[in-house]
């Protein structure tokens, strides 16, 4: 029982730092988006899983409903703001759109 | 017998979860990394049905699969030159960015083994129903947040990725 759940964390840890990794080396804007994304689905099964194995209720399940929600917000105005980063650069790196370096 | 095929089915999961999500971290090109998450978000949905979440499983793969994922594939049709087909993407700061991750996955790791998880037992229930009354009833206030802000937000999407006037003018 102990074991299971922690094989769910240990996916969960590994999930988060692929994604963080890919955050921080990724230079193409919707790739960064893609390790957004995982460290969101990292710390969603990790509300189920507490939800799960240690709490006893549903709570952990309801914050991961909320997790998703939000995933979804996020998608698509950051997707919104990359186009128009491309429209205005005609690039999709995430290092070059430095204008407002100072 | 059924219990051998779920621990393989459930070893499968994990498998198909991790691996996938290193193809998304380390493929060259963009697209590749775009169809591997697909795979990410299925073992997770397989997951959460080994962990009782039947409705989060069904909505994993209805909005992630269906709607983030699509956003993405988009996203990268529409930033790339898809004609050629390579689409390389290149990396900056790899190995100095494995310092952070390795001692943030260290620490959550240590936390992992050494921490004295309690852990209760209780059985294997199909959660749907209990889930959508919480939602309506202690969760009632933020799920109408939510409910807002998602539309909010789709709105300001649209307004944003809209071409601007001048555009059409020309």
């Amino acid at each position: 029982m102990n074991n299971e759940l922690l094989i769910y964390l240990g996916v969960s840890a590994i999930l988060f730092a692929l994604g963080l990794l890919c955050v921080m080396t990724r230079k193409n804007a919707i790739s960064v988006l893609m390790g957004v994304e995982l460290i969101l689905n990292a710390g969603a099964l990790n509300f189920v899983t507490f939800s799960h194995y240690t709490a006893g209720n549903l709570l952990g399940q309801g914050a991961a409903v909320f997790v998703i929600i939000l995933a979804a917000a996020e998608a698509a105005v950051a997707l919104a703001i990359f186009l128009n980063v491309y429209r205005t650069l005609s690039t999709s790196e995430v290092d070059k759109a430095n204008q407002l370096r100072g | 017998m059924i219990e051998l095929l779920s621990q393989a089915a459930f070893w499968l999961f994990i498998i198909v979860t991790v691996g996938s999500a290193v193809v998304v971290v380390f493929h060259k090109r963009v697209i590749y990394s775009a169809f591997a998450l697909l795979f990410t978000f299925f073992g997770v949905a397989g997951l959460y049905v080994f962990l009782a979440a039947d409705f989060l499983a069904a909505s994993q793969v209805l909005i992630y699969v269906g709607g983030i994922l699509t956003l993405i594939i988009f996203g990268v049709f529409v930033t790339a030159k898809i004609y050629t087909m390579t689409i390389p993407q290149q990396t900056h700061q790899r190995f100095l960015a494995l310092i952070p991750v390795l001692v943030i996955a260290g620490v959550l790791m240590y936390v992992l083994f050494t921490a004295d998880w309690k852990v209760i037992d209780h059985p294997n229930q199909p959660t749907t129903a209990r889930l959508g009354k919480l939602l309506l009833t202690t969760y009632l206030v933020p799920f109408e947040v939510a409910s807002v802000l998602l539309l909010a937000a789709l709105i300001g999407a649209m307004r944003l990725a809209r071409p601007r006037e001048e555009d059409h003018e020309q």
